[in-house]
């Protein structure tokens, strides 16, 4: 699964994007977002608040108990601030 | 019509534009927005502008469609820049021509509302001694959710 982050949750991350082999039990945004906290210090920090974090799967917005799969394209960011 | 870009436009021929050779149209409404040189106490010196890239286009051009479903009209124009921008410059150009000015008012505002809290755009403010990414404000979200309400009860 691809995996992009933006703005300062990928300056948290530390990584534009990322390649990651999705496990069986991760089937929804929730679930990638608890396996990503547990990849390192990085993460945890970037994932720390919900509230704050929004993602979208194949260019659409969508909420944390979306469900996903291997071949999606996610990414994650904070609300968005342009116009 | 949506254009995400990171040079810089004409904003007269751009607005110009939706009403050339339609004489039907008896109103354009345009709001553009600009990089301001201050926050709160703070002196701007640059912005970067960050997006999405396919998921922007996607997104605005949904939203555009969703203008037209809603209000009557002959064209539409979403400009968005994206890069290294400073105070002054243009950020973004929202216009929208109509047979009569209710349409074209509530149309261009929609569009803004929307873009403001759907489009995937991040703002870097760079002063002196760093740079701070934009939180975004609830007043945006509710400017947005404002139309969201009417939409149920329409």
């Amino acid at each position: 699964m691809k995996i992009l982050y933006f703005s300062w949750v990928r300056d948290r991350v530390g990584l534009g994007n990322e390649d990651v082999v999705l496990p069986e039990n991760v089937t929804t945004i929730e679930q990638l977002v608890n396996l990503l906290k547990s990849q390192g210090d990085g993460y945890t920090h970037a994932f720390s608040d919900l509230s704050i974090i929004r993602a979208a799967v194949n260019h659409e917005h969508v909420k944390l108990d979306h469900t996903i799969c291997e071949n999606d394209e996610v990414a994650f960011f904070p609300p968005v601030t342009g116009g | 019509m949506i254009k995400v870009q990171q040079k810089d436009f004409d904003y007269s021929h751009e607005v110009a534009a939706l009403s050339e050779g339609n004489h039907g149209v008896g109103a354009v409404c345009a709001f553009s927005g600009l990089v301001r040189d201050f926050a709160g106490d703070k002196y701007i010196n640059t912005m970067d502008l960050e997006h999405y890239p396919g998921m922007t286009e996607k997104c605005l051009a949904g939203i555009e469609a969703e203008a037209h479903n809603r209000w009557p009209l002959e064209k539409t124009l979403i400009i968005h820049r994206y890069g290294r921008l400073e105070p002054g410059e243009q950020i973004v150009l929202v216009a929208v021509s109509s047979a009569h000015r209710d349409a074209a008012f509530d149309a261009c505002r929609f569009l803004i509302d929307f873009i403001k809290t759907k489009a995937p755009f991040w703002k870097l403010e760079c002063m002196g001694g760093g740079s701070k990414w934009v939180t975004a404000k609830g007043t945006d979200t509710q400017a947005c959710d404002r139309w969201l309400s009417d939409y149920k009860k329409g």
